[in-house]
This record gives structure tokens, C-alpha cells and sequence, in this order.
């Protein structure tokens, strides 16, 4: 259990995290959110003792980090994979490390077969790539078997067999009881790991609650409704009937009907009762990322703009198209919509790939119309070709299909 | 690809960095200072000084006397213009930018020697009219038979010094290896191979001691020095160029 | 447009790279996918002409790269986030870059605002975060506005609003109609940036495919239904020759995507269906399926947690 109460951390103007209280429970994954520059590893380095909170306390298991007795022992940490000697052999430098706190060395072969790196042990670990260093700090935090473990941006380097294990590693840690406490900017990785979520922005506290909850807290939940393909007035009339009931209809790209304001069973009712056959209800939420991106928009520090290509000037390549849609395979973050109260202006874009807080595909990046050709790029020249389709808002919409700048200019606004 | 434009963009890369102005800088101010000081020193011990000493006395070769030295820190240049590329990963970014690499190579020692060449010049002059200075009675003038050929000579040298660090940079890629060869050797390891009598044969075909012989003006007593000045400079113009060849020959089969 | 004819490398003995054969084609993002040590790097590296194939040919738009007159303005890369003198500034750098390739000075401007890097333009860039030199690395990438662009883990070190915006980026660029060549270790990641796979494996090729056939030929997909009538739906199936798997909950899996076939039975039967979803395995699934043979590291013989009683040997001591 790592309790925070009040921590706040100022260098000398700026506050880099302010009145941060909260609790990181046993038994579960905690992900630990937020932008860069929000505070986050100023946190983690305070929960270590490596840094003195300004003001407020930050426990492990109701010690002060710096007054638990054999820490090694009750809090393994991975903060910076690169945190090794490079002349020392990976597993020295593990033994160095266990006999600082009295592990024996049989353990340092342990973790080192845990995590893979039996073979390398004896080499030098320069010639690790950060995959490899990653592994040997968490080599380095399963040493003392802790019952508390903080990982700052795990995944980092690893390849998808080693992504895969770092998850289930820390699930298996949190089944067996323990604190397991991580930080990452993956979210689609987070959606798929953490059981409960504490996100920071601005060095303040943002959310402390389950994914769940704070998927549904911060965006709306929909359905996905597919009539037969080979009857396309079904489709229409379900559409009203829908409609009429108070149900938010919009058509997706392949032909499905994306339903919000409506739970399944009473869509299944008011199909039966068109009669209208179902060929999908399905049931979707939105992504991690979806929710995480609406909560912190104010809080993020780098923003990116549109390439403006003012110097470049130059017309899209010749077969210019828009990518094809990939057919449903667990990416609800495409088709997810807003929360209601966004005034439904994402939905301005129907192609799925410009997703819901992207601008359109073309708009987003580029300048179509702009007609004079590249004067040095293309020395065969061009075919004129039209501008890339740019999918057209539509009308019924307020907002236009704006580019993703300027969305998350005006949710700053509001 | 144009030239030019990898020139221009070679130009950038060696104003935009800090190491490039600290190093010749330094080779400025310890070739002057240590010109100045052994100058003086030479001045005032010159009475004391027995008559075969005096006679091959070369008010010239004094004034550069901290070149020895200074070069030291062309060498640095030299190695860090290359091997820099090498060392932070950007070679892989410029040869995807300049797909070819005998362009990119030359351009690079073109302009990092263009600048070398300007800074040996000034220094040449400066150490000389400030060593002639520090000499007073004792020194010699630039109208005289032979100087000014040493002077612009001690231009050269230096130009050449920074060429064939690049090279052995460009054959060996790591800053710390190429310095660790060349410094020594310089330092070194040429000195004594040149003032040992067994080794002195060998000793002065190095290319710093061929090279440095178009600086003398006054010639040694008993010196039996099978090459003049220029041909001195010639030879270390072939280390020269056998060591751009090597760099280029390594730059154009290995994999970057 | 890139392509790979036969293209082979050898280290000695070891064979990084064994006859790859494949072409990046435009308006798509084409994810490129492999194990640690599967030859990614070294495939990359060969298209940028950094490394000499062993054997094989790579062209870009029909040329040996070498060929290309200011290469910067038909491909651009994203190798090395780190790859840039720490001593330089960020535009400086990109200064360099454009001046060796031809490219006006005032597009320097311009892409270091489209990464977002404008306010630190002057800042050295050994002060920079990992996050920081990859937008640095996409903004030389981007430089001579290239038709084909190709980028090595673009996401590492992002923060979720950065990996958002180069995922819709890449987008973009392939709705542009360019050629977008992307390597990534996030399954999770490429499932939603990616149209089409080249999957290698030890060198050779494992897989060039859509990105929905990968899934679908190498994990399986079900549909999952849910209904008040439980019984009598899976009476009905039964008689229909339906193979159906109680799943947690009152939810039922079906494997296959049959989802058509179920609703039509159950309307036929008047069966009310609360939930009739087609679920597909994830990428990571897929991937993991196809190229368990040819990982280089094995943390264990399994992906599977570690074993309970770790660290028990010595505890008891």
C-alpha cells in the first residue's frame, strides 16, 4: 500500500506537483497517467525518498520510504533502465545490488532466469539493447521479492513477446497480493493491464478510479447495429424506429448503424417490433486513450500543429486514396463517439480512420488545393491530379470538420 | 547531388557546434603564448648560449615553437569533425541524405581544412610577428630569404595536421580510439623515435616531422636531412592522402 | 513505392536477413513487424542504403537509393531518435540537413512547428527528452515533404498525446497517397495505425498480408451472443449444426464469423438476441501465433506469470 497525503513538490517557482493524495491498493495494477511534465516522475522519485516533498507525505506501508526497515527487501522500483554501470556484467551488477540488503546470491540467479537474461548474465551490460536493460531493471526490482513494485514505463524497448510478458508479470504480481504501481504512455497498453487508474495533470489529481468507470466517466458507451446487407430499407427503417425512440443514429462507413442513447435489449426490442433482422449488436466503449485524451486536454505541454507546407506548396502524389477501413478487431477508439455533451461534433467525420478527435484525413496534414507543383522534389513532374478526397462534413453539422489543433483549442475554451 | 550544396550543409554542421570553435581557438592561444613565451625565453638566454647553438639560431623556428603544442588541438578538431558523426549516430541520418559517400567525406574535409587553413594562416603570422617582436634585435624579418616561404609553410602544416587526423578518424570512427592513437604519436612518440640516433632515420619521414621542415629557415649544423622544405611538405602530403584514401576506402565498404 | 528483390545479409555466419521479397505500396500504412533481432533494422538500413545487401536489390521508386538526386525529397526516415549532435540545435540540425538536399531554409520553420518543437528550435539538443528527439527525428523525416516515408518505432518515448498525433500523422500521409513504411514492438498500437503487414521473422518473411486476413488466418475470431432465451436459442443452434461454447456470464461464443447466420435463426424462431457481436483476436494474438518459432529471447519457455513460489528458495533459508 503507497499512500500519498497532500505531497506537493515546488522548484522554486514552478510547482511540479501540487496537493497529490491518494492510495495505491494491494492486489490490483495501478496505471499511473498523465502527460509529459506532469508530475509524474517527480512523484515516483518522492514515493523512493529520492526526492523530499515541499509539503504532504507519501508512505509504503506507513513508513516514510527512507525510515522502512530493509526497504530493498519490501520495494523493488524500476525508474530508469539505464541506470547501470556499463562496464558491469548484468549479473554483478545485480549482486552488487543483493548484497546491499542482505539477498542471498542464488536469488540473483532467480531473477535473472525470470527475466530471461541467463544467457548474457556475465556480459557487459553496454552492449544491451534497451530491451535488455529493461529486463535487468526489473531483474533489479524482483530481487528483494518486495511486496511493493513501482515500474516507470516498463514496456519501453521491449518486443511484443516481452510486452506480453511484462503484462502478464504484473498481473501475476498484483494476483499474488502485491502493490504493483506503473506508469506508462501506452494506453492501449494500460487498457489492457492496469485494473485501476490515478491520473495527474498539471502536478494535480485528475482521476482515481477503475478503467472502467473512468472509460465510461469520460466518454459514452454505443452499439454497433448491422442489418442484412442485402436488404438495405431494413436498414432505414430501423434507423427511424431507432430514432423516434430517442436513440442517436449514425451511419458507419461499412454499412453498420452506430446507436447511442439506447441499451442493447431495447434496440433488440425495437428491431423485433419494425421487424427488422439483426446481423450484429454489439456493444462497444470507448478506448482508453479516448478517455485519457479528454481528460488531460488542458494539461499537456508539446502540442503539435498541421504541416502548413507554405515553402513547399506541393499538390498529393498521383493515386492519392484514403486507407481502407479495417473491419472491426477490437479498435472501439475508431468508431467510439464523445460523450454526449460534446456537442457531437466529431461526428462530422463519418471515415473511421480520421477518428473521433482527428481532423479528416487530408485536412489534418497537408494543404489540398495548394495547385503550384513541388519545384524540386518531383524532377519527372506530376500528373495534375485532384486534391486528396477530403470527406465532407456533414451539413446538418454546426462545427466543420475541423483539424485536430484546433478541436482541442476550442474543448480548452469551453 | 550537388557539391555545393553538401558543402553549404557541411558548413553549417561545423559553425552550428561548440567543439569546433573551442579547439581552434585554443590552437590559436597556446601556438601565440607559447610562441611569445619561448621567443622571450630564447632572448634573454641567448648570450648564454654556446656558439654552435648560436650559430644555427632560427629566429623563425622559435616563433613557432608552440606549435607543437597547438596542433595538439587541431588534431582534436580534426578527429571531432569526423568521428563526431560516428559517435552521436548522426552518420547514419547524413548518408541517408547524401547516399553518396565520397561527396559527403570530401566535403566534409574540404570545408573543416578550408577553416583549418584560415585559422593556420592567421596563427602562422600572428606567432610569427609576435615571436619576431619578443626577439627584437635577435629575429629576422619577413622580406628575408626564405621566411615568408616558412611562414605560409606553418599555415600549411597545420591545415595538413587537421587533414590526416579526419583521415585516421575516418578509418578508425571513434573519437577516443583516434585520439588516443594520434595524441600519443604526436606527442610522443614521434619526438623520441626522432631523437633517438638509432630510430632517427625512420623518425623523420613521420609526417609531422617531414612536414614541420618547411618551417625552418636556418638550417641545422651537420644535417644530413635527405629532403628540402617542400619536399618535407611533400612527404607529409602523401600521409595525407594515404590517410583520406584509407578513411574513404573504410567509409565505402563498411555498413554505417 | 519500395521494393525488395531477394534482399540478403550476412554477418559471417549469421544470416540477419534471408531473401526478403516484398513491396511497400502508397496510400497505405504498411506496419512492419518482427521479433527482436528478426533483421527489422538491418532490412531498414538496406533501403536507406546504410548497409551493402549480401545478395538481393532494394529500390526506391524504381532507383538504387544511391541514385537519387536529394534522396531527402523522395524518402524520408526516422531511424534513431538519438542520432543528432547533442552539441547542435534542434534547428541547426535540420538546418544541415535541408541545406545538403536543396531544400529552402524556411521549411526548416515549418516542420519544427508541425512537431510542436518550435519553442525549443534554439535549444541544444543534448537538453532534449527522448519524447523530444523523436518529434526532432520526425521533423528531418519530414523535411523534404518525401512521398515515401519510413519510421522505426516512432512512438518510443511519447507521451499519449504525441503517440495520438503521429498515429494520425502516419494517417494522413498514407491518405495523401504516400508510401508509409512503420516498424513498431506495440501490437496494440499498430492494430490501429496499420492497413497492411510485412511480418518477418529470423530474416525471412513470415507474412504480407492486409492487416484483417493476418488476423483472420492467424487467430481465430468468434461471435459472441447474448439472449433472454437462452435455452431455446441454444436448442435452435444445436438443431442448425452450430458448435456453441458457454462463455462467463449468460454470454454465449460461437466460433467463426457466423454472425449473420445466428441473427437469421434467431429471427426465424423469433428468439430475442441481446447482444450478437463478431469479436476478432487482437494483433497481438496473431502475431504471437505466427512468429513463436523465431524469438531470440525466450524470457521462459512460456509467456506464461512467473511461478508462485519464486524467491521461496532462499526465504526459507
Amino acid at each position: 500500500m503507497i499512500e500519498a497525503v497532500g505531497l506537493t513538490k515546488r522548484y522554486g517557482d514552478k510547482t511540479a506537483v501540487y496537493n497529490l493524495s491518494f492510495q495505491v491498493r494491494p492486489g490490483a495494477v495501478t496505471g499511473f497517467l498523465g502527460p509529459n511534465g506532469s508530475g509524474k516522475s517527480t512523484t515516483m522519485r518522492m514515493i523512493l525518498g529520492l526526492d523530499n516533498p515541499t509539503s504532504g507525505t507519501v508512505t509504503i506501508g506507513g513508513y516514510p520510504y527512507r525510515k522502512l526497515p530493509n526497504a530493498p527487501r519490501q520495494v523493488g522500483a524500476l525508474l530508469d533502465a539505464k541506470a547501470v554501470h556499463g562496464g558491469r556484467a548484468a549479473r554483478n551488477h545485480l549482486l552488487s545490488l543483493a548484497q546491499l540488503s542482505g539477498i542471498p546470491a542464488r536469488r540473483v540467479d532467480e531473477v535473472l532466469g525470470v527475466v530471461g537474461l541467463q544467457e548474457v548474465a556475465r556480459k557487459r551490460s553496454k552492449g544491451f539493447s534497451l530491451g535488455m536493460g529493461q529486463r535487468l531493471g526489473i531483474a533489479a526490482a524482483l530481487l528483494g521479492d518486495p511486496q511493493v513494485l513501482l515500474f516507470d514505463e516498463p514496456v519501453n524497448g521491449l518486443d511484443p513477446e516481452g510486452i506480453l510478458w511484462v503484462r502478464n508479470l504484473m498481473k501475476a504480481l498484483a494476483a499474488e497480493g502485491r502493490t504493483v504501481f506503473v506508469s506508462s504512455h501506452l494506453m492501449s497498453e494500460m487498457a489492457l493491464t492496469a485494473d485501476h487508474l490515478i491520473v495527474i495533470g498539471r502536478g494535480q489529481l485528475l482521476a482515481d478510479m477503475s478503467v472502467t468507470d473512468f472509460i465510461s466517466a469520460n466518454s459514452a458507451d454505443f452499439a454497433r447495429v448491422r442489418t442484412p446487407d442485402t436488404e438495405p430499407q431494413l436498414r432505414e427503417k430501423l434507423s427511424s424506429a431507432l430514432t423516434e425512440a430517442g436513440g442517436h443514429v449514425l451511419p458507419e462507413q461499412d454499412g453498420a448503424l452506430r446507436v447511442t442513447g439506447l441499451p442493447l435489449p431495447r434496440i433488440s426490442d425495437l428491431a423485433y417490433e419494425a421487424g427488422v433482422r439483426l446481423w450484429e449488436l454489439s456493444p462497444h466503449q470507448a478506448s482508453l486513450e479516448e478517455a485519457y485524451m479528454r481528460m488531460t486536454q488542458g494539461a499537456v505541454d508539446y502540442r503539435s500543429t498541421i504541416d502548413q507546407k507554405a515553402s513547399l506548396q506541393q499538390q498529393p502524389p498521383p493515386g492519392a486514396q484514403p486507407p481502407m477501413p479495417v473491419p472491426g478487431q477490437g479498435q472501439p477508439g475508431w468508431y467510439a463517439p464523445p460523450p454526449p455533451q460534446q456537442g457531437g461534433q466529431p461526428f462530422a467525420m463519418p471515415t473511421p480512420p480520421s477518428g473521433p478527435y482527428g481532423g479528416a484525413p487530408a485536412g489534418a496534414y497537408g494543404a489540398p488545393g495548394a495547385g503550384a507543383p513541388n519545384p524540386y522534389a518531383a524532377p519527372q513532374g506530376q500528373p495534375p491530379v485532384a486534391a486528396p478526397p477530403v470527406p465532407a462534413a456533414e451539413p446538418s453539422q454546426p462545427a466543420p470538420a475541423a483539424p485536430a489543433a484546433d478541436l482541442t483549442k476550442s474543448e480548452d475554451a469551453r | 547531388m550537388a557539391a555545393v550544396q553538401v558543402i553549404r550543409s557541411e558548413w553549417t554542421k561545423i559553425r552550428s557546434v561548440a567543439s569546433t570553435v573551442w579547439t581552434l581557438s585554443l590552437a590559436v592561444v597556446v601556438t601565440l603564448a607559447l610562441g611569445v613565451l619561448i621567443s622571450a625565453l630564447s632572448r634573454s638566454q641567448y648570450d648564454n648560449m654556446p656558439v654552435r647553438e648560436r650559430l644555427s639560431f632560427d629566429p623563425t623556428v622559435i616563433s613557432f615553437a608552440g606549435m607543437t603544442l597547438g596542433q595538439l588541438a587541431l588534431i582534436v578538431f580534426g578527429v571531432l569533425v569526423v568521428s563526431n558523426e560516428y559517435s552521436t549516430g548522426m552518420i547514419r541520418v547524413s548518408l541517408a541524405a547524401v547516399p553518396q559517400r565520397a561527396t559527403f567525406l570530401f566535403s566534409k574535409i574540404a570545408v573543416a581544412t578550408a577553416l583549418a587553413l584560415a585559422v593556420g594562416m592567421v596563427t602562422s603570422f600572428a606567432a610569427f610577428f609576435l615571436g619576431q617582436a619578443m626577439l627584437g634585435s635577435l629575429g629576422t624579418g619577413i622580406g628575408d630569404p626564405g621566411v615568408l616561404r616558412a611562414v605560409l609553410g606553418g599555415g600549411l602544416y597545420m591545415a595538413l595536421i587537421a587533414m590526416f587526423s579526419m583521415g585516421v578518424a575516418a578509418m578508425l570512427r571513434s573519437p577516443m580510439l583516434s585520439l588516443g592513437i594520434l595524441m600519443p604519436f604526436f606527442f610522443l612518440i614521434s619526438n623520441i623515435l626522432g631523437n633517438v640516433d638509432a630510430t632517427k632515420k625512420i623518425g623523420r619521414y613521420l609526417p609531422d616531422q617531414a612536414g614541420s621542415r618547411i618551417m625552418q629557415v636556418v638550417p641545422r649544423i651537420d644535417d644530413d636531412t635527405p629532403y628540402g622544405p617542400w619536399g618535407g611538405l611533400g612527404i607529409m602530403v602523401l600521409w595525407v592522402i594515404a590517410a583520406l584514401v584509407g578513411g574513404y576506402a573504410v567509409l565505402r565498404k563498411r555498413d554505417a | 513505392m519500395i521494393e525488395l528483390a531477394g534482399l540478403t545479409k550476412r554477418y559471417g555466419e549469421k544470416v540477419a536477413v534471408d531473401h526478403l521479397t516484398f513491396a511497400v505500396s502508397p496510400g497505405i500504412v504498411t506496419g512492419f513487424l518482427g521479433p527482436n533481432g528478426a533483421g527489422k533494422s538491418t532490412t531498414m538500413r538496406m533501403i536507406l542504403g546504410l548497409d551493402h545487401p549480401t545478395a538481393g536489390d532494394v529500390r526506391i521508386d524504381g532507383k538504387h537509393y544511391d541514385q537519387l538526386r536529394d534522396p531527402m525529397t523522395y524518402i524520408g526516415a526516422l531511424l534513431d531518435a538519438n542520432a543528432v549532435h547533442g552539441g547542435r540545435s534542434a534547428y541547426n540540425h535540420l538546418l544541415c540537413l535541408a541545406q545538403s538536399n536543396g531544400i529552402p531554409t524556411r521549411r526548416v520553420a515549418e516542420v519544427l512547428d508541425t512537431v510542436g518543437l518550435t519553442a525549443v528550435a534554439r535549444k541544444k539538443a543534448k537538453g532534449f527528452s527522448y519524447g523530444m528527439g523523436q518529434r526532432l527525428g520526425i521533423a528531418a523525416a519530414l523535411l523534404g515533404d518525401p512521398r515515401i516515408l519510413m519510421f522505426d518505432e516512432p512512438v518510443n518515448g511519447l507521451d499519449p498525446e504525441g503517440i495520438h498525433w503521429i498515429r494520425n500523422l502516419m494517417k494522413s500521409l498514407a491518405a495523401q497517397g504516400r508510401t508509409v513504411f512503420v516498424s513498431s514492438h506495440l501490437m496494440s498500437e499498430m492494430a490501429l495505425t496499420a492497413d497492411h503487414l510485412v511480418v518477418i521473422g529470423q530474416g525471412r518473411l513470415l507474412a504480407d498480408t492486409s492487416m484483417a486476413d493476418f488476423i483472420r488466418e492467424n487467430a481465430r475470431s468468434y461471435v459472441r451472443i447474448r439472449s433472454p432465451q437462452r435455452e431455446r436459442l441454444l436448442d435452435v443452434l444445436h438443431e442448425d449444426g452450430v458448435t456453441v461454447v458457454e462463455a462467463g456470464g449468460d454470454a454465449l461464443e460461437v466460433a467463426g464469423g457466423k454472425a449473420e447466420r445466428i441473427g437469421e435463426l434467431a429471427t426465424r424462431y423469433g428468439i430475442v438476441l441481446h447482444e450478437l457481436s463478431p469479436q476478432q483476436a487482437s494483433l497481438e494474438e496473431a502475431f504471437m501465433q505466427l512468429t513463436a518459432e523465431s524469438v531470440e529471447y525466450h524470457a521462459h519457455a512460456a509467456p506464461a506469470p512467473v511461478p508462485r513460489d519464486w524467491g521461496a528458495g532462499w526465504k526459507g533459508a
